[in-house]
């Protein structure tokens, strides 16, 4: 196609311009913008972290690591282990509820209606997030719709709004989207005669799905649930809407330390870090004990 | 328990599971819309068709105000992030730096760090550089938010923009640039058509999710402007009412609409690939 009659440099071309500018010019604006709004941003808030008590306008003085060891005492440790908790939670509903999901667009539905069945799944991803937590509450409200329907076929009502329930069906709702986005992506690639070889060899259902199934879409799996989990971690608008006053996350704790009444910003910055170092641990273990191409993916 | 079937989950269960699993993900939306044409106030029953809740929202200028801030904000963001993002994601797909591979650590880091940390660095920035001058070097304002929007949207439309760069003919441009085009030429009249459909709908992306965020905004706004998503969740705080059902059909058909035009988009452009 291309006349090969001179030698081809394959990134710079000898024109005037030193060869410095152009990657210059095109690396530079997004470098300084993160630069400025997101890597300086971090260690402000990392040197923040260190002064116990600062409320907005004080003289910034490091002292310590008062503001860290406060997290683990009794008062806050358990807003850690509940964020945990959730995180975990909402990864094991989204992966139980996500799978077959997936499973059922990869392998059983015809390969041209794939894309378009996985788009009308992920649909309500595009809509307002505050707007879909908040008709969970016109659910679950004790006057709602579910306890309107329970009430019809002759079941007690269920009190789960303002409580721990609440908030995991809220964050599978707005999670699963994702995980099954992720998990689609690694079974359609599954090699269907590896499942058919495994039936002809005289495999049962149940062994073909977790010796051929499985482990084939082990980095599929890896890469949905770390997204699910760090994403959950980070979740404000689900716990502060449909989890009451009992189900205080770090999320809302930092939250609150900043926009709320309390205003210490040097905890609500160490509370931040942890959740970073929370998040790159899960990352890390991932890279280390994962696929690379699963990180990749995220 | 049949051992001539060679599927491992068996079909009948699976789509059943599969078509519950649907009806959980549109359960909400309906009961949304259902309440958003209920003539009553708190009922959780029917009590008549209506269009008033809709009237009333229209007519609600602090809704209204609130959505042209989120409109703004979104545009101009997702305006600079796509040019920035785009020659981020050129820039690192053709030149080798000392220091690369941080810079694209640090490119697509927006996209793992959960938002609220990110709200939080960015308010101590602004109020850090904000205080030493005092009456404000910088004031809490639309513009901030857009400063901070930017630097999520520019991620997803970088990422989404290297994926398709990962994908051309890299000799495209090779051949240009040998017929005589000048660099910048072979870039405009060359690169950028084949890069448009990813750049835009790397940009429907941004849009939506910067529509959508609530808390870099609320961190980075300041008291005047509040944005939707802050004027939602403040009606969701204090008491719920119909006329935010309203609401949510409203933008649930919009950005619905702008998802079909996005696949659309898409569609096309892979059909013109593979034909």
């Amino acid at each position: 196609m291309v006349s090969p009659a001179s030698p081809l440099p394959s990134t710079t071309e000898p024109k005037a311009p030193p060869q410095w500018l152009q990657p210059l010019l095109m690396l530079a604006p997004a470098g300084v913008w993160l630069a400025l709004l997101l890597v300086l941003p971090t260690l402000l808030i990392f040197q923040l972290s260190l002064v116990p008590g600062i409320r907005p306008g004080q003289v910034v003085n490091p002292s310590g690591l008062d503001n860290y060891w406060r997290i683990v005492q009794p008062d806050y440790f358990p807003v850690l282990t509940r964020s945990l908790f959730f995180s975990i939670g909402t990864t094991i509903a989204c992966l139980v509820l996500g799978f077959p999901i997936a499973y059922w667009i990869a392998l059983k539905v015809p390969k041209r209606w794939q894309n378009l069945v996985l788009l009308a799944f992920v649909l309500p991803l595009w809509t307002s997030s505050l707007l879909r937590t908040y008709a969970w509450i016109t659910i679950l409200r004790p006057t709602g719709v579910l306890n309107s329907i329970l009430g019809k076929v002759g079941m007690p009502p269920l009190d789960l709004l303002n409580r721990e329930p609440a908030v995991l069906i809220g964050m599978t709702y707005s999670l699963l989207p994702y995980m099954v986005l992720i998990l689609y992506a690694a079974l359609e690639k599954l090699d269907r005669r590896l499942l058919e070889a495994a039936a002809d060899l005289g495999a049962n259902p149940a062994q073909t799905f977790w010796r051929v199934t499985v482990p084939q879409s082990l980095t599929g799996i890896a890469a949905g649930s770390l997204l699910v989990f760090i994403t959950s971690m980070g979740d404000f608008v689900n716990p502060e809407i449909l989890g009451g006053a009992s189900s205080m996350t770090v999320a809302r704790l930092i939250y609150n330390q900043f926009l709320g009444a309390t205003q210490n910003w040097g905890f609500g910055s160490a509370l931040s870090m942890v959740l970073i170092l929370v998040v790159s641990i899960a990352i890390a273990l991932l890279l280390k004990y994962g696929d690379r191409s699963a990180a990749g993916g995220v | 328990m049949n051992s001539t079937s060679n599927r491992p989950l068996s079909w009948p269960w699976l789509s059943l599971i599969a078509i519950g699993l649907f009806g959980f993900m549109y359960f909400p939306i309906l009961v949304l819309a259902f309440y958003s044409f209920n003539d009553s106030k708190y009922s959780t029953g029917w009590k008549g068709f209506t269009w008033k809740w809709y009237v009333a929202f229209l007519n609600d200028s602090r809704i209204l105000t609130a959505l042209a801030n989120s409109l703004i904000v979104a545009f101009f963001a997702v305006g600079i992030a796509a040019v920035v993002g785009t020659l981020m994601a050129v820039g690192l797909a053709r030149y080798r730096f000392p220091g690369k591979q941080v810079y694209q650590g640090t490119a697509y880091l927006p996209l793992i760090i959960p938002d609220i940390a990110i709200a939080v660095a960015t308010l101590v920035f602004l109020a850090a550089i904000a205080i030493p001058v005092s009456g404000g070097l910088i004031q809490l304002s639309l513009g901030t938010v857009i400063s901070a929007h930017v630097v999520f949207c520019l991620s997803y439309v970088a990422i989404v923009v290297s994926t398709r760069i990962n994908d051309l003919n890299p000799h495209l441009e090779e051949a240009a640039l040998d017929l005589g085009a000048t660099p910048t030429q072979a870039f405009m009249q060359v690169l950028l058509p084949e890069l448009m459909p990813a750049i835009v709908s790397g940009c429907l992306l941004a849009f939506v999710l910067s529509l959508d965020d609530f808390l870099i905004a609320s961190f980075t706004a300041g008291g005047g402007s509040s944005t939707l998503p802050m004027e939602i969740f403040s009606r969701i705080r204090t008491g719920v009412k119909p006329d935010i059902n309203a609401l949510s059909v409203v933008l649930i058909l919009s950005t619905g609409f702008l998802f079909a035009i996005a696949e659309y988009l898409r569609y096309r452009s892979e059909r013109k690939r593979f034909s």
